[in-house]
Order: structure tokens, then C-alpha cells, then sequence
């Protein structure tokens, strides 16, 4: 828990020796609070007293990365239970698992499939994250050639999960360098998967399915022997235990600040789900509550997409809605008779009247003024969606080229900017449209007679 | 090792509870949570979640053919479309007039009294009577249908705040359930419940509707609202502890993932399998925020909610 500037104060010699650069101690810690200096400036501050600091401004839920390089997988540093608290940070990975008892060509295709899978939306390309790669086998040499034969053909990062430490120490001579994560560390065999996980570097899973004060055990003997990259699987495999344990999980590390369990989660969706869509729901509930890495079975781009597409909606900061770029889109197949629409870029905004288009059964234009990220009533009484900034907009994408009229709709609760705007467009008729989105398929059936 | 004290929340007020049918006619009991969804361990969920069927006075015209090949030919005939829903598994029939709407055929009162009519009399499961959307058919044919379904205490919405007193007062009459929607805001859902009760409307008369965006078209917003109104409810809010419904179903095939299947980029991947699974998480999802009745439209995802439903309250992890 991040402390107070007071509650810092409490720590340190209290002689205000300026030596630091500040005029007190207490402004001092005031910084320290706002993060804006470092503890090591204060020579006199003790020992305990940095240790007392230095834990209390260690995140509650530690940040782990799988992997390197731009694709890398950071997870972990969630601070609320409830997205609208604040924001939930760090996306959970999706990793497909890929067994080494699979035929080659099998594993070929899934992971050229999964490596090569990206898809857009709202003007990001969501793609999956990575790969875990199931000694299912039981055989060193089948692990082998599959670790290898996954990494050759792709930089995203891997869990490599074997619970023989042989195997997987063997893998690792191979592919330590590419970080993946270990799993996974048991009751049995941990002291030699500790030794793997410090020698490799590699961030190590923890697996332990009794219960949570035995995985905490379990964490603490690992960490005790320098492990500082921990993800935890308590073995919670179906939809009722998953949402009890991980909600669990995250208040004991949020709530009590309990170390232990202050890690990501592992899950297994596909342990669970019977078939690929539920698979895709515990999936789908283990992104809102509250998993650090995804291992799926199936890959299939209809169940990818809705599923990236849940993250990213779960994972939108609530405090910064998604805006959309400011442009013309074309909603159907609009042709230059077809109506133009106006709107703002607030993506529930456009999201509203995209939808209503599309189902109104006229393909339109819908041109998105830049409101930065308001709606219409807000950005209107902002002075961001005014006739200057409309007629802007129509220019500076030069809408009049694609259509063979000069009508543009607005939306009726800025019905108020249509005599401005006649007088910023002369060459333009300007209609007002309804109120609300839902309402516009009428509205063009009754007004629109292309 | 000692087990790991695990922090619990003591909440202090529940969901409202409330019953639907009854009188001959099966009944179900919606509400009564004291604790966030599927958390046994530290609350009470006396009442599981329920599932209603769409079901439309006429026949779709703009259906996915998805749709209309699960259903096949009973989509014409709202009785036959009832009792079909019925064996897929509906607790309930939401019946939406939406012949009555201006640009769907117009139609009026005695229609509307038709429709509801046939399904009351095909099935004997609680109905969910919802009107066009445009406030002045709204009270034409949710009084007239409020009328023929006296005493089957049904749920008549949807009312809006500019819109509730007519819809308010014939629930008070005829002893149906009021449904409040507003658009996604914490404190107008509140202020509609305030209202809905200052007219005279009993807490446990009210079902609220704060609005769903499906899966990638504001389910983020919807998410975050229905679990501060459940929040709200389990912290004390009595204006706040109305059991919530979601028209998941209808929110998420009218998004162009399920409708459109020409120019789709193939990282869309397989059309059907894309469109069900766009309802199932954009349901599951809602179901996992805190609502208690979700509208759905195929049956597969009538099936797997079920099932999922069934699996998260016997299960007591």
C-alpha cells in the first residue's frame, strides 16, 4: 500500500538537515510520497526504516514478464478489485497450449495460425500472446523437439510445462534465454524447480490445489530461496471455484497487503469446458475476475476475436474511453447518393450510431468530428462540437467528393448549431436528425427519399 | 500451515426480491442476493438467475439466418414460437410488441391484446411484455396488454424517466411488475426507481434495465454500471437494489459481428460460430456483473447459460 507523505515522515531522523536539498523532513517525505525523489537522498535514514519504506511501496500484486522483446508479457500491478475503482492494468496473456504428443504438422499449423492471428478493432490489432508448450508426452525427447520446433518459428513468449524437472531443465538449455515461464513448481518437486528457475532467470509457476494457506507455504519456500518472478495456479479449475479462489486471491494480496498471494494467476480454462465455447466463457469470466495468463486449448478466430474483443473492453480505462479516429467510415455499402451523418468520436457515441446505420437498412456515410473523446451533449456544452469545428471536419476530409449531394445530418440534440452551420457550409443543406440514435432508421425512412 | 484467513465482505442490504407469474400460471422469484454473483462463501443467493426467450408479435424480418434456422417455422406464430421457447428451456417469455412501433406495421390495442392472448394461453411459464420503444405506442398497447394479463403478474417495460406514469399506474391497477430503463448511468437508474416508487409502484413491483451494450459496443460501460448498482444494493441502497434485467441477446445480434456476412475479414473467422459466441460472452459477462433476468434470442445460448447457471450455484466452492 502506498503510504502518506505523514505516514512517511514517521520514518525518517525528523532534524531537518536540509542535507537531502529540502527545507524539512516533512516536505522530504511529502516528495516521497509523490514519488518525485528517491529515499537513498536522506544519509541518515535507518536501516529498518528503509525496509519499512521500501515494502510499503512495493506493489500489492507483483508485475511478472514473460518473455522478451516487444511482444513480452507483463502481468501483474493490479491495484483495484473493481475495474470502475480505478482501471485493471495489465491484460491477462492468452496462450494456446501445443502438446508434444501432437503430430508436427499439427503443431506447424496451430502455431503458424495462432503467430500469424491479429485482427482490428477500433484502430488497434489485437492479437494473441504467446504459447504453452504441454510435456503430455512425459518424454524428454518429444519436449525437446517440440520446444524447438515452437521457438524456431516464433518470438512469442512461452510456458513451458513439465513437472519433471529433467525435462524441463533440458528445455530450458535451449530456450532459457527467450524467459518463458516454468510450470510448474509442486510439493515434490520445487527445490529442484527453484534451482532451475534462479540458474535460467525464468519467472516460475506455483501449483498447489489444497488450498490457499499451502500455496502461500509453497510461494514462500520458493521466494525464500531468491525466486522474485512467481505466477500462482491454485488449482481452481471450473467456473465456481475459478471466481471464488482468484476473487480471494487478489483481496488477500489488494485488502491484506498478504505477499504470498501477491502474484498473477495462472488458469486453465480448457481443464473445465467440455467444449471450445465454454471453454471461451471461463475464458471470458477469468479476464474480468481476475487471471494473469490464459492457457486455451482451441485456437479459432471466431472465438479469438470475441474474446480479444472482451479484454480490450475489460481492460479500457474507465477514465479514458476509447476514441475513434476522426474520419469518414463507411457504415454498409454507402454510395455517393447514400446519407452523411455526423457525429462525435466518443466511441459509445459512434458505437450508438454505427449500430442504428447498420441495422436501419440505409448504408450511409458517418463522418467523426475530433470532440476528443465526448459525447455529443458534453462536447456541445464543452464548445467542442460547434459549426466551426463541423464544417472543419467536412472539409478537411473532403466528404463533398464522395457524394453527389450536399445534405448532412446532425444529431437533434445539437439541432441548435444548424443555423451556424448554413452560414460556415452555404453550399450545404443541414438537416437535423433525431435525438436519440435508435430513432434515426425512422428518421431516414421518413426523410430521406434517395 | 494454517488455513489463510481469507478477507469476507459483510454486506448489509440485498436485492429486492420479485415475483413474476403466479395464480395458476407457473411463478418464478427473481432477486434476493446478499452477496456479489456465484460468491457463496460469504452471501446468500436464494434465487438463481433466470433466463427469458424473446419471443416478437411478428415475424422477424431483419433475423440472422442463424437465428432463423434454430427456430424455424415457428418464428410467424407467437404461440407456437412460446412453447418452443418453453422446451429450450425458458423460465420465461419476454414478448416483444414490436408490430406497434410506427415503422413496423403500426399496429394497436387490439393486436397487442391478440399477441399477449396467444402466449398466455400457449404456455403457463411468467411473461415479460415489452412495448415498441416509442413512448406513445408504449401506452397504447402496454395498457391494453397490461389488461388482458390481469392477475398473471407479468413485467411491463419498458418505462423511461419522461415515460413512467402511464406504464406505472396500469402495473398499479392490474398488479403486474414495472421494468425502468435508462442509459447507462448509475444515478438516472436510481432516480427512475426513486420515481417509479413515488408514484405509487411497491419496491418488489420493479425490475431495472440500466442498459447493455453487447460485446465490443459498450459492455465495458454496461459492466462497470451493473456492478456498482449491485454495489450499491449489497451496501444498503434500497434505490439501488432492484433485480436487474439484460436484453443480451437482442443487443448482440443487432451488432454487424452477427449480422453482416459479406466483406468480413477472415480474422472474423467462422459466421456462426462468431455470432453465438457474441451473445454467450456478452451474456455471460453481464450474468457475471449482476443480472438477474437475461433476454436471449438462440437457444444454444439459452442451453449453455443454463447449464453454466446450474453448475455456479450447486457448485459451493
Amino acid at each position: 500500500m502506498a503510504l502518506t507523505g505523514i505516514e512517511i515522515y514517521k520514518y525518517l531522523p525528523k532534524t531537518n538537515c536540509k542535507e537531502c536539498g529540502f527545507p524539512t523532513c516533512l516536505a522530504f517525505a511529502m516528495k516521497l510520497a509523490a514519488k518525485a525523489v528517491e529515499l537513498s537522498l536522506c544519509p541518515y535514514v535507518s536501516d529498518e526504516a528503509k525496509e519499512a519504506l521500501e515494502a510499503a511501496s512495493r506493489p500489492p500484486i507483483r508485475l511478472v514478464t514473460i518473455g522478451t522483446g516487444e511482444r513480452k508479457i507483463e502481468v501483474g500491478n493490479e491495484v483495484v478489485m473493481f475495474r470502475h475503482e480505478k482501471t485493471f492494468y495489465h491484460p491477462p496473456g492468452f496462450v494456446v497450449r501445443v502438446k508434444d504428443s501432437d503430430p508436427d504438422d499439427a503443431v506447424a499449423k496451430l502455431v503458424a495460425d495462432v503467430a500469424d492471428y491479429s485482427v482490428e478493432r477500433v484502430g488497434l490489432e489485437l492479437k494473441m500472446d504467446g504459447f504453452a508448450i504441454d510435456n503430455e508426452s512425459k518424454d524428454s525427447g518429444s519436449f525437446i523437439k517440440c520446444v524447438e520446433q515452437v521457438s524456431s518459428k516464433t518470438d512469442l513468449p512461452l510456458v513451458l510445462m513439465s513437472q519433471d524437472p529433467a525435462i524441463m531443465g533440458q528445455a530450458l538449455e535451449k530456450v532459457a534465454s527467450a524467459k518463458p515461464l516454468i510450470y510448474a513448481a509442486t510439493k515434490d518437486n520445487w527445490e529442484q524447480m527453484t534451482e532451475l528457475a534462479l540458474k535460467h532467470q525464468c519467472p516460475l509457476a506455483v501449483y498447489e490445489p489444497t488450498g490457499l494457506g499451502e500455496l502461500a507455504e509453497l510461494v514462500e519456500q520458493v521466494t525464500g530461496k531468491g525466486v522474485e518472478d512467481v505466477a500462482l495456479d491454485p488449482g481452481a479449475r471450473d467456473f465456481g471455484q475459478s471466481l471464488t479462489t482468484l476473487t480471494q486471491i487478489r483481496r488477500l494480496a489488494l485488502r491484506k497487503s498478504f505477499r504470498p498471494l501477491g502474484y498473477p494467476i495462472i488458469a486453465f480454462p480448457g481443464d473445465a469446458g467440455a467444449s471450445m465455447e465454454e471453454e471461451a466463457l471461463l475464458a471470458g469470466q477469468q479476464v474480468a475476475k481476475y487471471a494473469g495468463i490464459i492457457v486455451l486449448d482451441h485456437f479459432s478466430p471466431g472465438i479469438a476475436y470475441p474474446l480479444l474483443t472482451l479484454r480490450l473492453n475489460i481492460y479500457t480505462d474507465p477514465q479514458k474511453p476509447i476514441q475513434m479516429s476522426p474520419g469518414i467510415y463507411e457504415i454498409g455499402t454507402p454510395k455517393p447518393e447514400s446519407p452523411l451523418c455526423v457525429t462525435t468520436n466518443f466511441s459509445l457515441t459512434y458505437f450508438s450510431i454505427a449500430g442504428e446505420l447498420e441495422s436501419s437498412g440505409f448504408p450511409s456515410w458517418l463522418l467523426v468530428c475530433d470532440t476528443e473523446g465526448l459525447s455529443v451533449l458534453t462536447a456541445w456544452s464543452a464548445g467542442k462540437f460547434d459549426a466551426e469545428r463541423i464544417a472543419k471536419t467536412v472539409k478537411e476530409f473532403n466528404i463533398a467528393e464522395r457524394l453527389s449531394h450536399h445534405s448532412l445530418m446532425l444529431p437533434g440534440h445539437v439541432a441548435v448549431l444548424r443555423g451556424e452551420l448554413e452560414e460556415e457550409l452555404p453550399d450545404w443543406k443541414i438537416m437535423v436528425g433525431p435525438r436519440e440514435a435508435v430513432d434515426v432508421g425512422g428518421y431516414l425512412k421518413q426523410h430521406w427519399a434517395a | 500451515m494454517a488455513a489463510v484467513e481469507v478477507p469476507t465482505e459483510k454486506w448489509t442490504g440485498k436485492v429486492h426480491e420479485v415475483t413474476l407469474g403466479g395464480n395458476g400460471r407457473k411463478s418464478v422469484v427473481i432477486g434476493g442476493a446478499s452477496t456479489l454473483p456465484f460468491l457463496h462463501f460469504e452471501g446468500s443467493l436464494p434465487h438463481r438467475p433466470v433466463i427469458a426467450i424473446e419471443v416478437q408479435d411478428s415475424e422477424p424480418k431483419d433475423w440472422s439466418p442463424h437465428l432463423i434456422d434454430a427456430w424455424g417455422d415457428v418464428l410467424a406464430d407467437p404461440g407456437a414460437w412460446a412453447k418452443k421457447a418453453v422446451e429450450y428451456g425458458a423460465d420465461i417469455i419476454a414478448l416483444s410488441l414490436k408490430s406497434a412501433h410506427p415503422e413496423e406495421g403500426d399496429t394497436g390495442a387490439d393486436e397487442a391484446k391478440k399477441s399477449v392472448d396467444k402466449v398466455l394461453s400457449a404456455v403457463d411459464i411468467p411473461l415479460i411484455i415489452l412495448g415498441p420503444g416509442v413512448a406513445e405506442k408504449d401506452n397504447e398497447v402496454l395498457v391494453a396488454a397490461s389488461d388482458v394479463a390481469k392477475g398473471q403478474r407479468v413485467a411491463l417495460g419498458n418505462c423511461e424517466e419522461k415515460n413512467h406514469r402511464t406504464i406505472a399506474a396500469t402495473c398499479i391497477a392490474d398488479g403486474h411488475v414495472a421494468i425502468g430503463h435508462t442509459p447507462l448511468e448509475i444515478n438516472l437508474a436510481k432516480q427512475l426507481n426513486i420515481l417509479l416508487c413515488d408514484v405509487g409502484i411497491p419496491r418488489d413491483s420493479i425490475l431495472m434495465d440500466p442498459d447493455t451494450g453487447s460485446l465490443g459496443y459498450g459492455l465495458e460501460y454496461t459492466y462497470s454500471v451493473m456492478e456498482r448498482l449491485r454495489l450499491a444494493a449489497l451496501g444498503g441502497d434500497a434505490m439501488a437494489a432492484m433485480p436487474m434485467i439484460s436484453p443480451a441477446g437482442a443487443e448482440s445480434w443487432r451488432q454487424k459481428e452477427s449480422k453482416v456476412t459479406e466483406r468480413v475479414p477472415p480474422s472474423w473467422g467462422d459466421h456462426e460460430e462468431r455470432s453465438v459466441i457474441w451473445e454467450q460472452l456478452t451474456a455471460w459477462t453481464v450474468l457475471s456483473a449482476g443480472t438477474d433476468i437475461l433476454v436471449l434470442r438462440h437457444p444454444r445460448t439459452v442451453e449453455r447459460m443454463k447449464a453454466l447457471i446450474d453448475r455456479l450455484t450447486s457448485e459451493s466452492a
